[in-house]
């Protein structure tokens, strides 16, 4: 099955998705993280 | 709405983002106490009535998901991420006219019932397909988007702060803080809805090993096994210790190291907390990676067994150092994340991966009853030890003996699990590959 769908390594097009899908999720999500250490630093500096 | 079939060449890496996308979202829930002062003053609430929306989201994600995951899995991905979509997105836009024209009434409707569903629906829609397309993977798989859940309270609380920040917290500014959130968010859950594919056929995908057809279980037979109710003691058990944790964090090291020569400040234990969320959230996808190595019977015995000796450290030694006080909290937060995210894994090498959306689904009960029983049980014991006069640690020290006697029994359960008689498989799907499969994950129990 998915032997057809991704043995191939995916073509430039679809490299381009997989990088624009994850920063999609990553850069909301790094921010969130971002906002965290900010705040936990709060526990060996407050 | 047929299920998406992934085209040739498509790749499996799409799919965890697709996944993500609606976790990060709908993981929203978990701030919600951000609207909650802003609501209290504007709409002149009390604080229980303003946590209402909340608790009726809560109650719809269990509700929904367990009564919809077998029309996730009949319908597909897809369907149930628009179902998603739509509804958690509609409850935000219900929200905004309830603000603007101060009817308390439709945000608890908007908020709690109708982005209730697209919580539930949301949660199990990816786990099925990332089960599938990650069959040589399925803890990491399914870590990755149980781990987005976790972040999305970390996105949506500084994003939804700033928001009320800048439109004011009156009336006017929260409806408008809700119609963003509404939008936003459905735009940011529609790549997941055109991500998201199933694939061609059943089987392994690049890479994986080649047996992942086997023995099957349907919901509906699921359900009337003692396996399924052993993990639902396991799942409670251990998100009940972790609730345990969580619910007094801020209050709880303020008090063990009130009388000592370094006592916690406010600001401190804010910091405390937000460690905390980050333990939940590593945990999700770190202890649920290694549970693919090391398998689900395995990862369970340390969330529960290590837990237990956290939470006995922490009631012995917790207040005679702070490091050690902090470290143990921080590996029982890992551990109650590692065993939301390692679940549906465990339940795929029981039951298989016919329908473990749907099990899944009707298994988050567990999360419902253990998100009133850990609350309740250290709120209470907490008390009982105040009206008795006691201070500092000792008012916890009942609450951490009942945590470490409930992961005991959460150990007992998962020891007693067993692979799934035959007479509960889908007729057909016996085959010698799925029973070596059975006992190279699970050799005690073979």
């Amino acid at each position: 099955m998915t032997g057809e769908n991704s043995q191939s390594p995916p073509s430039p097009g679809r490299r381009g998705l997989i990088t624009f899908a994850w920063l999609w999720v990553g850069v909301p999500l790094g921010y969130g993280l971002y906002e965290l250490v900010r705040k936990a630093t709060q526990l060996f500096t407050g | 709405m047929s299920p998406p079939v992934a085209p040739p060449g498509w790749s499996r890496w799409l799919v965890p983002p697709a996944a993500l996308s609606v976790h990060l979202s709908i993981g929203q829930a978990y701030a919600w106490s951000v609207f909650k002062p802003p609501l209290e003053s504007a709409l002149g609430l009390s604080g229980t009535q303003s946590a209402l929306p909340f608790q009726l989201g809560i109650v719809m994600l269990g509700l929904s998901a367990a009564f919809g995951g077998t029309l996730v899995e009949r319908r597909g991905p897809r369907w149930a991420m628009t179902v998603a979509l739509v509804c958690f997105s509609s409850g935000f836009l219900l929200s905004a006219l309830g603000a603007a024209t101060e009817q308390y009434w439709l945000i608890v409707f908007g908020y709690g019932f109708v982005g209730g569903i697209g919580l539930g629906i949301g949660y199990i829609s990816p786990v099925s397909t990332l089960i599938k397309w990650f069959p040589d993977r399925p803890g990491m798989a399914t870590g990755i988007a149980i781990m987005g859940f976790g972040g999305g309270a970390l996105i949506a609380s500084p994003w939804s702060a700033q928001m009320l920040d800048s439109f004011g917290t009156g009336n006017t500014g929260i409806a408008l803080a809700f119609l963003v959130h509404g939008v936003t968010y459905a735009v940011f859950m529609l790549l997941g809805v055109l991500l998201v594919r199933v694939p061609r056929t059943e089987g392994p995908a690049a890479g994986a090993p080649a047996a992942v057809t086997g023995p099957q279980v349907s919901a509906r037979s699921a359900v009337r096994t003692p396996q399924f109710w052993l993990l639902w003691i396991v799942l409670t058990m251990n998100v009940t210790a972790g609730i345990g944790i969580l619910e007094k964090a801020a209050p709880m090291i303020t008090d063990f190291f009130a009388d000592t020569s370094a006592p916690v400040s406010a600001t401190a234990a804010a910091g405390f907390v937000a460690l905390l969320s980050a333990a939940n959230m590593a945990g999700r996808i770190g202890w649920s990676t290694t549970s693919d190595l090391i398998g689900r019977k395995n990862i369970y015995r340390v969330y529960l067994g290590v837990g237990a000796l956290m939470y006995a450290l922490i009631a012995l030694l917790g207040d005679s150092s702070k490091p050690l006080f902090v470290l143990c909290a921080l590996v029982i937060l890992s551990f109650y994340g590692g065993g939301f995210a390692t679940v549906p894994a465990y339940l795929k090498d029981l039951f298989g991966t016919y329908q473990v959306g749907a099990i899944h689904g009707r298994l988050l009960t567990a999360w419902s009853t253990a998100g009133v029983l850990g609350p309740l049980i250290v709120n209470w014991v907490a008390d009982r030890q105040e009206e008795a006069g006691r201070h500092g640690s000792s008012l916890y020290g009942t609450s951490l003996m009942i945590m470490i006697g409930l992961l005991v029994v959460g150990f007992v359960a998962n020891e007693l699990v067993r692979p799934v008689h035959p007479r509960h498989h889908v007729p057909g799907t016996d085959t010698p590959q799925e029973a070596a499969d059975d006992r190279r994950e699970q050799p005690e129990s073979a």
